[in-house]
């Protein structure tokens, strides 16, 4: 535990208390400056400010709505749940927001090139969409087996005029992609920008990329006060990386009533050693820039991760996350497939929303926290109308990628038949992960 | 820096600590007086790399004492590690192999203390930090020097974040070699020399390890840099394989390094490969037979 008083929030980096830093080759020292002092100016520009402000407004279509969701919560008596919606966001998830900074950000620094790792294929589709916006070169690096389990994301990218490159090193996937891409930029940092996608990495990432993700907590603050009249009990957000977390969580950090909750993939469960719950069983290293929790094994070496969501396949943690945790400000569960995908397939039948899979992490986190409150006798069917407890969920992304992926869960596909629309490569390679 | 800041591995620690080096110029460095020694013979230091474990425990303790009695001064011993974002196609694969067959962090130091039995040359470790961390940086050193080792070259660890291994490695009297690279400042080429004991890595190319069929150019300015910021002793690596690449990195730094084409020649040939290569590249570093060049 570390004792921490006074405010949580704006933290600077690059430090979060032990976590955090530049744990870097020394190539890359003078970029990651670069990229803070820009970053530093333009945050106080007002003419960078109103840019990334109309964007967000009239391109990703922010303010994203706050949708109270009664029916998925019509088991939960006394709690009422809300979704805050960025998969209603232009791209179809939280990711362009951050993207559309960084690209910004690029574009200040002359960079003509934006290379990005991506797991899920969200981060990856966003960034190709800023570099085609901004007129910039684009290649991802996706780990091979998301490549395969996110075909259609794949072919987004490409749509969209990016490169992809299929890694097919260690285990080809987020982690692999992440260490390819820091390869590419070593290389190549004259021209290029690499646009981390989440609160990982090197100072300035972890406190830049909450910076332009802080807009999610902000907007869902405003708006539960006006449709609730009152904060929040409880925010849910799924942890990968941790972005859409650190995005949510941080207007509310300082509002001591409202506890948070950071869901982590648990994958088959955390008991076969098949997850992604890297606070939960983690323990702390460096890894790709930062002192954080991170699964590895006693030698140190990182222990490949597990998750349905490809988005949350991912070994560590960002490093405010490590210290939030620490300081006993957040909390952190992990939430394995079978949970997950039952609150995946209660969003859709209860409310006509296809969640991403890495959200339904959240939603199911919400669902066991109500439970939760159920079994403690703090909410029951009697709680009076306005006695109810709220929950804000972060509704990071939309399921429309993760379509082929659930429905070989749930058995929806006939012995060898391919959905219609090109999902058939996604399907036929799809690994094993998921029971029928 | 923020209040929660706990300060423990900032750069003004590091600073403290170089001014305690200063204070304390006892401490042998083995590695400065292998490259030393090396100039005193007229040669420019050959620097070879070899990673742990590759093919086998046996086979990679073969070839480090191989490529020890064929002319090499120093041998960086690299340990295999999960995420090795500076290596190239050819040390990745090895590495990745040796791992798949089940390596353990313990066969390090016992490769290094077989290799320092049989070789004169000053045997350094290579490796990525977390796997440093993770043992602890006080147990890793002291088991290091007791190996026989005589540093750490520390890739993703700038000397901002190396307060524990100052520490660690006055204590244990081991080299810390941090890397300096074409696109660092002058403020952080000087803060690196001042943080380095035995020698700086120069950094050749902004690029991962793999062979090149000519040095960079820029690799001369990234030693001429070193050097006015005081480094006594500053090697050049990544994408040096040939002998007249050492014969002309020679021309301008102390000591040039040599990974991926070993390691090739390792892969395709055995330890026997590796000592062939070695008294080949060793020729290279000879500085009076220059001849006319
Ligand atoms: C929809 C969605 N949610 C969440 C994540 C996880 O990332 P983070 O933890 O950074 O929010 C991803 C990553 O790809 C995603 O696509």
């Amino acid at each position: 535990m570390i004792e921490h008083t006074g405010s949580y929030q704006h933290q600077p980096g690059p430090y979060f208390g032990p976590y955090g830093g530049r744990w870097m080759p020394e190539s890359l020292i003078a970029a990651l400056e670069e990229v803070d002092r820009t970053f530093t100016e333009a945050r106080n520009d007002p003419e960078f400010t109103a840019e990334l402000q109309d964007l967000f407004t009239n391109y990703v279509n922010r303010p994203s709505l706050l949708t109270e969701v009664p029916r998925f919560a019509q088991d939960s008596p006394g709690v009422r749940i809300f979704l805050k919606r960025e998969d209603l966001n232009h791209t179809g998830s939280h990711k362009i927001n951050n993207v559309i900074g960084q690209a910004l950000l690029a574009r200040r620094m002359g960079k003509t090139r934006l290379i990005a790792e991506t797991g899920a294929g969200q981060h990856g589709v966003a960034t190709a969409t800023a570099a085609a916006l901004f007129g910039l070169e684009c290649t991802v690096y996706m780990g091979e087996v998301d490549t395969q389990r996110q075909a259609l994301n794949v072919a987004r990218m490409e749509m969209l005029g990016a490169t992809v490159i299929p890694v097919t090193t260690g285990a080809r996937t987020l982690k692999d992609a992440i260490n390819e891409a820091l390869r590419d930029w070593v290389a190549s940092v004259d021209t290029t920008h690499y646009l981390l996608g989440t609160v990982t990495g090197p100072a300035p990432f972890p406190a830049m990329v909450r910076f332009f993700h802080s807009v999610i907590g902000e907007e869902a603050r405003e708006q539960i006060l006006a449709q609730a009249g009152r904060l929040p009990d409880a925010v849910c957000a799924c942890v990968g990386g941790g972005s859409n977390a650190m995005g949510i969580f941080h207007a509310f950090l300082d509002d001591s009533g409202v506890e948070l909750y950071g869901l982590e993939a648990g994958g088959k469960g955390i008991s076969t050693g098949e997850h992604a719950a890297s606070i939960n069983l983690g323990r702390t290293g460096v890894l790709h820039g930062a002192r954080t929790y991170l699964m590895q094994d006693e030698d140190g070496q990182t222990i490949d991760s597990h998750s349905i969501s490809a988005g949350l396949d991912y070994p560590a943690v960002g490093p405010e996350h490590a210290w939030l945790n620490d300081t006993g400000r957040a909390t952190y569960e992990p939430v394995d497939d079978a949970e997950c995908m039952a609150a995946f397939q209660r969003l859709c039948r209860t409310e006509g929303i296809v969640p991403a899979i890495e959200s339904a992490h959240a939603l199911a986190g919400a669902l066991r926290l109500a439970q939760r409150w159920a079994d403690e006798g703090v909410v029951s069917a009697d709680t009076a109308a306005g006695e109810e407890k709220i929950i804000v969920v972060s509704l990071s992304g939309r399921g429309d990628k993760d379509v082929a992926t659930a429905a070989k869960y749930f058995g929806m596909l006939p012995d060898a038949a391919t959905p219609e629309g090109g999902d058939a490569e996604a399907v036929a390679a799809r690994p094993e992960g998921a029971q029928n | 820096m923020t209040e929660q800041n706990t300060g423990q591995e900032t750069g003004q620690q590091s600073g403290q600590n170089t001014e305690q080096q200063v204070e304390t110029p006892a401490i042998r460095s083995l590695t400065s007086e292998s490259i030393e020694a090396a100039r005193d013979a007229g040669r420019t230091a050959f620097i070879g790399y070899l990673p742990a474990g590759f093919p086998t425990v046996e086979d990679s303790i073969e070839a480090a004492v191989a490529l020890g009695n064929n002319g090499a001064d120093v041998i960086e011993i690299g340990i295999p590690y999960s995420d090795p974002v500076m290596d190239g196609p050819v040390i990745q694969a090895a590495t990745s192999q040796v791992l798949a067959d089940g390596f353990r962090i313990d066969a390090v130091f016992d490769i290094i203390r077989a290799v320092t039995q049989r070789t004169d040359a000053a045997v350094v470790v290579m490796t990525y930090w977390n796997i440093v961390d993770r043992m602890g940086v006080e147990t890793f050193a002291r088991r290091l020097a007791e190996a026989g080792g005589a540093g750490i070259v520390t890739p993703d660890l700038v000397p901002e974040e190396a307060g524990a291994w100052f520490e660690a490695s006055d204590r244990y009297g081991l080299d810390r070699i941090f890397l300096t690279a074409p696109s660092s400042t002058d403020e952080r080429v000087e803060l690196i020399t001042e943080s380095s004991r035995g020698f700086v890595y120069g950094v050749s190319v902004m690029g991962v390890t793999g062979a090149r069929s000519e040095v960079s150019t820029a690799a001369e300015n990234v030693v001429a840099r070193a050097h006015a910021a005081g480094a006594p002793r500053v090697a050049v690596g990544l994408g040096i394989s040939k002998p007249e690449h050492i014969r002309e990195i020679g021309a301008y730094a102390d000591g040039a390094i040599v990974g991926t084409a070993l390691v090739a020649a390792l892969r395709d040939g055995g330890p026997a490969a590796v000592g062939t290569l070695a008294a080949e590249l060793a020729t290279g570093a000879v500085k009076n037979s220059r001849g006319d060049a």
